[in-house]
């Protein structure tokens, strides 16, 4: 659905973004993740034909963005970031405002913005000015005007910013809904977001592609040995030693304490296969009282850290 | 030409439903009221005075004292308020952010540019109506001529069309109001004095000055004459400005 190719932009000298390419399938959603100034935004403007690449080529619905600029825009639903939407208007007048931009005809005009209001939640307050309404349903606006004329593509530049914890919820909720029939990029640099509702993800940093893969595999990667955590009741120097004796563990490390007697314990294994059995083992062998063990997964966070450190070395 | 319906609908929605438009059409109003007013009652008492004086009398001609002398403080007028109306057109957008939307949905530019532009133009219209009324206490009270009244009205809508185009293009240029609203009156007033140069130049640049004035082309129209030369000059004015918005739209979209 969108192939981008060694898209490059230059503001002056400086670069924005260098050589990005991915390519997103129909009916995907893509996160697109990096830190404030990555080039998240710039690759998203030109995607949406706001302005042209400085190099390279994009392609949506196989139109491109700079020479079929309005076939591309025809097809894309466009929301930017901090949802620039003209306060002085109602709601109803803005959403009739874009279906006629957007070409819809009259007689559908009616219906399609009625569905668009359900859609995002916003049918209650259509007779209410823009400008007074909470930021929450200010963004649902911005999603309802892109979603108007039914797009197959829709770009959503910081969909969850400045929501407040259900909101954002709510906001994940709606987006994924709308996957599925169309293929949606979003950009964001909150992490679990993108676990939660992406399918692929693209990480970006200073303008650089670093990875483009499913929020899985990504994990998957990077999870060179695992993490366990315990917590154990008895003498901590005598666990320590134990501990080390079972095969695989590389390093243990006394965490705070619970109680008393009872530590956390952070223990590294090297190998890629779980030692939860052994540690249990050597623990009751000795007669202390296991009250926790889990595995820690590798958030995206870590990888997003671990990625964005290792480019920088 | 659904697209240009649309923008110029939002635009005059922006003017009527804040209370911009209605301040303007007021200003505009009291002021070129009372000039009318000064001019008609100083027309009264030089009638008054003619009664004894049969010279007097036969020059006093209320076409050339009061229509035209009305016409030309007029124009001046239009070059003080046409800044406030065109000020925001774009600058707004800009500073909102919403000309990001603006310029990713499916028009073209040129359809953006002439919505504004009309919306504007619809606006100053408006402004102009109740100037109308004027005209008709001076043809129920007196018999002026209805040609320089005619010729005087199509010159000031030329000359707000050329002024706008003007204005339009400095909004383009920055996001903030009040500097748009400056530099285009300062352009403005620049076009007018131009002409006073012309009394130490050399004789071709001379005419080029005089050419150039946005004032000086006015001259004929509240004096009753429509010039073709003067038409086309506004004509080319508001053309020629509205160009350079296009290009200006689009260096942005490159500079980023």
């Amino acid at each position: 659905m969108i192939q981008v190719e060694n898209l490059t932009k230059y503001y002056g000298n400086i670069p924005a973004i260098e050589d990005i390419s991915f390519t997103v399938g129909k009916g995907d959603i893509l996160g697109f993740l990096g830190p404030n100034g990555a080039g998240k935004t710039t690759t998203m403007r030109i995607l949406s034909c706001f302005m042209p690449a400085t190099r390279g080529t994009a392609r949506v619905a196989g139109y491109d963005v700079f020479k079929d600029s309005m076939e591309v825009r025809k097809r894309i639903g466009y929301q930017p970031e901090n949802v620039p939407i003209y306060r002085d208007m109602s709601v109803s007048a803005y959403l009739n405002f874009v279906a006629q931009v957007r070409g819809i005809d009259r007689r559908e005009r009616k219906t399609k913005i009625g569905k668009a209001m359900d859609e995002c939640g916003i049918t209650g307050v259509s007779g209410k000015l823009i400008g007074k309404l909470s930021k929450g349903y200010r963004q649902r606006v911005g999603i309802a005007q892109a979603l108007i004329h039914d797009p197959e593509v829709l770009i959503l530049d910081e969909p969850t910013i400045g929501l407040d914890p259900r909101q954002i919820h709510g906001m994940r909720d709606l987006i994924k809904n709308l996957g599925g029939q169309r293929t949606i990029i979003l950009s964001t640099h909150i992490l679990p977001e993108v676990s939660m509702t992406c399918q692929r993800v693209v990480i970006i940093n200073e303008g650089r592609l670093i990875a483009v893969d499913t929020p899985d595999n990504l994990m998957a990667r990077l999870q060179k040995g695992t993490k366990i955590l315990a917590e154990i009741e008895g003498p901590p120097d005598d666990i320590m030693r134990e501990l080390k004796g079972v095969p695989g563990v590389k390093n243990i490390e006394k965490k705070d304490a619970k109680s008393e007697n009872t530590f956390t314990y952070l223990i590294d294994s090297t190998i890629d296969r779980d030692i939860r059995k052994e540690l249990f083992a050597a623990v009751s062998k000795n007669g202390w009282l296991l009250t926790e063990i889990r595995q820690i997964d590798m958030s995206l966070e870590d990888i997003f850290l671990k990625l964005v450190t290792e480019e920088k070395d | 030409m659904v697209n240009f319906y649309a923008i110029l609908k939002k635009e005059m929605g922006s003017y009527f439903k804040s209370p911009i438009a209605y301040m303007i059409i007021t200003v505009f109003s009291v002021i070129s009221g009372y000039f009318f007013y000064s001019l008609f009652a100083l027309f009264g008492v030089m009638s008054v005075q003619s009664m004894n004086n049969p010279n007097m009398q036969s020059a006093l001609n209320i076409t050339e004292e009061v229509v035209g002398p009305a016409f030309s403080t007029m124009s001046i007028l239009v070059l003080f308020m046409t800044p406030f109306l065109t000020m925001r057109l774009f600058s707004e957008e800009k500073k909102s952010g919403t000309i990001e939307m603006l310029m990713t949905f499916p028009i073209k530019d040129t359809e953006i540019i002439m919505g504004k532009f009309g919306a504007c133009f619809l606006t100053f219209l408006v402004m102009l109506a109740p100037t109308l009324f004027y005209q008709v206490i001076l043809f129920i009270l007196g018999k002026p001529e209805l040609g320089p009244v005619i010729s005087g009205y199509i010159g000031i809508v030329l000359m707000g069309a050329s002024f706008i185009s003007l204005g339009i293009l400095i909004s383009t240029m920055t996001e903030n109001q009040i500097i748009a609203a400056v530099v285009t009156f300062g352009a403005l007033l620049l076009f007018w004095i131009i002409q006073w140069g012309a009394s130490f130049a050399g004789p071709v640049f001379a005419k080029v000055l005089i050419q150039l004035s946005i004032i000086e082309h006015y001259q004929e129209f509240a004096r009753g004459v429509i010039d073709t030369n003067d038409v086309i000059f506004y004509g080319l004015f508001a053309f020629f400005f509205l160009f350079l918005t296009m290009r200006s739209l689009e260096s942005k979209k490159w500079r980023g």
